[in-house]
This record gives structure tokens, sequence and C-alpha cells, in this order.
């Protein structure tokens, strides 16, 4: 009988014995209180070995002390969940105190005048000067990229996810495997060598060339996903009402991803625009304002924060021009996320009545 | 308006797996057409042969001749868009455009068409609603997304979608699958008023519902797993449910089979 092998229990077995809410808080700070004491104790300096052991005496207390209390089962669930905490607070730690240097060091001298006005003959040395040509290189550079690369990125997706079949969409796919992995300075090298067979100065353009094809095939690939994830059955509605294919993409399958579509192309601007390799080879870089992109060396932001740095011998006016300026990238990058994450809400599929 | 279709020696694949062989049939205009038969039989795919909607599914191919009156739907030249406009369907599960409203989904055949007159586009909304027994329910809302209704309005809501283009033929792949006896007796309702002015051909699982809409029914049975399908016969409703010609009918509709 199958009966037999359930142990017979008296009532109220369904509630078993449960750890108050608030152990979890009681572990963690017992488990930080132990590891500084052992820190202490040990003679450990680095602050980094006291948070790893706190990590590990955490996890093993929360597990040691859910068995002796829950049992086994749920030990095992409380560890998972421990172990989530941990490696999210480890990932979060490195963000929060990269913010938190970039914010504390660059407002020293952010301010209107630094945003609004270029470093034109201020000496690497001497206080002053501003950021306002290379956000304004960036802005072309990056935007001019994104011309290109965006509707190229989208329309080779749609073809993939739509009409691919065959040879000729896995000889596409592949290339786009190929060109996710080239690195940022070979993109360079590429559009320099051609520059050089040409005979031609650096220019911003070039570096916008350079930055698309970074930027092509992450549009590809995430465009793909959310293409995928269109139901078939909505192609198939839009079909059966004798709707041609292309204007079931273009008012079915498009305006369903769209906000998808828009924050993979958000995100893969955030990531060019810190791209510092090519531009580096092929825009040179540029103290004093130039708004044209394809004639002339423009400055931008991340090579700015590179050449500031790498003049400033860790201290003094550049260095902490630097600084500002990469707040000023980060906040920059920030913003295309929020604005992504703005576009996703509001573009999605909407389901409430 | 409604028009007789006339197969004659339809076979269908997958790649090159046959899943329907040699389909012969008639289907009546202003009737009422169920096909019944067990799972993996070929319904669905035989239901997409007639409006070439089988093609779209990727390695379909269709051999054989589909009339629609005269006009072979498979025929050099056939465009298989209008094929479609003219031959309408209705889906197993409701598929609503989620970024559109009620009314958007109504209009929508119309609109992506773009045959239409901006006049005339609030009238044909209406009376499409009012067709598929769904306007009472949403005329305060119909600017409100499409998916925001039930299962069985977003099916109406579909219905209501497919004759808003008017065609001559409505096909049903299961459409009171998913439904309440309520929703689903609406809709049964709906397609007796519909025959009036369509050709409605309809798959289903439910032999109450054949017996109950249909004025010709049609079954379909496999061999075997890996057979293709065929048509086994095709009778007025009565005779299938009371005295069907063949005996593998007789006891599929009593439950005797195997
Ligand atoms: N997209 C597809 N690709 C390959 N084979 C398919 C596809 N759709 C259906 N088939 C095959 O075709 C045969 C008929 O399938 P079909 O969906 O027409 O059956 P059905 O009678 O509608 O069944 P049900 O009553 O379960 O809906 C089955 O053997 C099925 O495996
Ligand atoms: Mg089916």
């Amino acid at each position: 009988m199958s009966t037999a092998t359930i142990t017979p229990k008296g009532p109220g077995t369904l509630r078993g014995a449960r750890l108050p809410k608030w152990s979890p808080y009681a572990i963690a700070a017992g488990s930080i209180a132990l590891a500084v004491g052992i820190g202490l104790a040990g003679g450990l300096h680095s602050r980094v070995q006291w948070g790893l052991i706190a990590a590990i005496l955490y996890v093993v207390g929360t597990y040691a002390i859910a068995t002796a209390v829950e049992g086994k089962r749920q030990a095992k669930d409380r560890i998972a969940t421990s172990l989530v905490w941990v490696a999210f607070l480890l990932a979060v730690i490195p963000l929060a105190s990269l913010v938190w240097s970039t914010v504390a060091r660059g407002l020293k001298v952010l301010d209107v005048y630094f945003l609004t006005h270029s470093m034109g003959v201020v000496a690497d040395t001497e206080p002053g000067g501003g950021i306002y040509h290379a956000i304004l290189g960036t802005l072309e550079q990056v935007g001019l990229a994104t011309v290109i690369a965006a509707p190229i990125g989208v329309l080779t997706a749609i073809y993939l996810v739509e009409y691919g079949r065959g040879r000729l969409s896995q000889a596409i796919t592949f290339f786009v495997d190929v060109m996710t992995g080239i690195p940022s300075i070979v993109a360079g090298l590429f559009i320099l060598s051609l520059m050089l067979m040409f005979d031609m100065q650096p220019f911003g353009f070039a570096g916008s060339l350079a930055l698309a094809i970074l930027m092509m095939p992450v549009v590809v690939r995430s465009t793909e996903e959310m293409l995928k994830l269109v139901p078939n059955e909505l192609r198939e509605a839009s079909l059966a009402l004798g709707v041609p294919k292309w204007r079931t993409i273009l008012k079915v399958v498009l305006p369903t991803s769209i906000g998808g579509i828009t924050t993979g192309i958000m995100l893969s601007i955030a990531r060019i625009t810190g791209e510092t390799a090519p531009v580096l080879l092929l825009v040179w870089g540029n103290a004093f304002i130039n708004a044209n992109p394809f004639e002339g060396a423009q400055a931008s932001l991340p090579l700015y924060i590179y050449q500031q740095y790498a003049n400033s011998a860790g201290s003094g006016a550049a260095y902490d021009r630097a600084w500002a300026a990469s707040l000023t990238l980060i906040a920059f990058v920030m913003l295309l996320n929020l604005v992504a994450r703005g576009i996703a809400r509001w573009k999605a599929p909407k389901t409430g009545r | 308006m409604a028009k007789r279709i006339d197969v004659s020696g339809l076979t269908a694949y997958y790649g090159s797996h046959k899943a329907i062989e040699d389909i012969s049939m008639t289907v009546e205009p202003r009737s009422v057409t169920a096909f019944i038969g067990p799972s993996g039989c070929g319904k669905s795919t035989f239901l997409r042969t007639l409006n070439r909607m089988h093609e779209v599914t990727s390695g379909g191919r269709v051999e054989g001749k589909v009339l629609l009156d005269d006009e072979d739907l498979y025929g050099a030249g056939i465009d298989p868009v209008s094929v479609r406009r003219e031959v309408g369907m209705v889906f197993q599960r409701p598929n609503p455009f989620p970024t559109m409203s009620i009314f958007d989904n109504v209009a929508a055949g119309l609109r992506l068409n773009g045959n239409y007159k901006k006049s005339e586009l609030s009238d044909i909304v209406e009376r499409s609603l009012k067709g598929a027994n769904l306007w009472n329910e949403v005329k305060d809302r119909l600017n409100k997304p499409g998916s925001g209704l039930s299962g069985g309005q977003q099916q109406r809501l579909c219905i209501a979608r497919a004759i808003a283009v008017e065609p001559n033929v409505l096909l049903m792949d299961e459409p009171c699958s998913a439904l309440d006896p309520i929703s689903t007796l609406a809709i049964e309702d709906l397609i007796g008023e519909l025959k009036e002015r369509f050709t409605i051909v309809i798959v289903t699982h439910n032999m109450q519902q054949a017996a109950r809409v249909s004025d010709r029914t049609a079954f379909f049975n496999l061999a075997a797993v890996g057979q293709p399908g065929k048509l086994v016969e095709i009778d007025d409703t009565e005779r299938i449910f009371s005295n069907p010609s063949v005996q593998a009918t007789e006891d599929y509709i009593s439950g005797r089979f195997g």
C-alpha cells in the first residue's frame, strides 16, 4: 500500500517550525560583528577580507541555524536566498563605490562654465577650461554612428527573423557573431587603413564609422531577440486578414516590439559612447571647438578623459577635469538608460483595462 | 457574397512530412460545415489550405485544387493576400493585436489593407461588433486595449475583426475550445446568424457542437500514427450522427475507437 509509506503525523503538521521574519537581519548583523572580531584579532588589514569573511559566515550561519530550527529543505531554500543576496551585494558594492568616487571627485570642477567652454589654450597644468568641445564631438560622432548603425541593424534583424531562410541568413548570422567579437581597436584600425589609403586626415565621421561597426551587431542581436518575442499568432492573425507581409511587419510586428527595440538601441548607444580606442586613432582629439564632424580633428568625452588623465600625473587641474568629465559621461549614459526604460514602459503592449 | 468551395485531390506537406492526403469535398455556400476527427488527423492543416495560410508555416506545401466558386486558389498568378481577404479565419486561441484598442482591432483589417473610407469606418466597426454580439459589452470602452477583455470577449473580438473585412468564407479553428459554456453558446448563436451571409467552416472536438451548429459534417481520420490524415466521409450532419455510411465514423462519434 502506498499510504503505508506516509508517516502518520499529528494535527497541525503543515505548519512546521519557522525562523522569525527578522532572523536574516540578525544573522547578517551577527556575522558582520563576528567578521570584524576575527579581522581585529587576526590583524587582517584589508576590509575586503573582512567583508568576505562576513559573507561566508552569513551563508554558513544561515544554513546551520535554518537546519537546526526548520529542517533540511527549508535550509536549502534559505541558503539559495542568502547566496543571491551575497551575490547581489558583491555586484552592487563596486558599482556604488565607483559612482561614489566619481561623484566625489568629479563635482570639484563640474559647473556650468565647465560644461559650456572648451579647453582652448588652457594648458594641462592650469585650472580652468571645460568640456564643451568634447560633449559636442561625442554627441556628433555617436549621433552619426547611430544614424548609420540603427537602421541597418534593425533592417538586418527584420530580414533574419521575418524573411531569412537558408544559406544567406546563416551567413549573415555568422558575420554578425564575428562582428560582435571585434575589439574596438581593430574596428578603429580598419577605418584607419582606409583613411591612409585615401590619404585623409583625422575627422569625426571616421570615428562614427568605427563606432557604427561596433554598434551594428549589438543592435542586430537585441532587435532579433525582440522580434522573436512577438507571438507568431499575431503575424498569422494579420496575414489571415489579407494584410501583405511587409505591412504586417510594419504595422503589427514592429509596434508590438518597438519598446524593446528602442531599448536595445539606447543601450548600444550607451555602450559606444564610452569607446576610446577608435576615437583616439581616428578623431585624434582637439582642444578647440570643431563643430564639423566631416573635417578636422574633434574631441570626445572618453578621449578627453584619457588625455587629461594621462597628462595629469595623478593630481592637479587636469586630474580634476578628467574626473568631472567622467561624471558627465556616466550621467549621460545613465540618462540614456533611463530614457530607454521610459520608452520601453511607454511603448509596452497594454494589458490593463 | 457567400461562395462555394470545391476541393479536389488536395495533399498538404510540412517539409517532407505528408500531413493530409488526397482530400476532395464540396462546401456549400450559406451553410455551416463542421470538421471532426481525432487529434493530429490534419483538420487544422486542411482548414489552413483553404485560405493559403498553410504556406505561411515554413516548409508548408500544397498539391491539388481548391476552387472558390470557379477560381482555383492555387492557380497560377493568384495572390495569396487577396485570397485571404476573401476567406477569413478565426483561430483557436484568441489573438487580438496587443498594441491596438478594441476599435482599432476591429478596424485593423480595413486599415491595414488601406481600402476604406474614413467616414464609413466607425459604422463598419459598430456593425461588426454587433454582428459578433460584442457591441453592448464594449461600446463604452472602444478605446481601451483589446487584450483587456475576457477570453470569450477576445474571441468574439477576433470574429468581429474577421467579419469586418466582409470575407466570403469564414474558417474557424476550434473557436470555442478555450471558452466557458455561455460564451460558447453566444458564439454558436453567432455562427447561426453568420451563415446567412457567409460560408462557414468550423473545426471542433465537441460532437454536440458539431451536431448543433452544422448543416454538414466531415469526418477525418488517420490510418496510423505517422500516416497522412484522410477524409473518411462528408454528409448531412443529421445522417452522420444518426446513420453514417462508414463504420469508423460511427465508432468515433459514439466514443468507440481503437
Ligand atoms: N507546423 C508544423 N510543422 C510540422 N508538422 C506539423 C505542423 N503542424 C502540424 N503538423 C503535423 O501535421 C499533422 C496534422 O496536424 P493538425 O494540426 O492539422 O492536426 P489537427 O487535426 O488540427 O489536430 P488537433 O485536433 O489536435 O488540432 C500532425 O501530424 C502534425 O504533427
Ligand atoms: Mg487543430
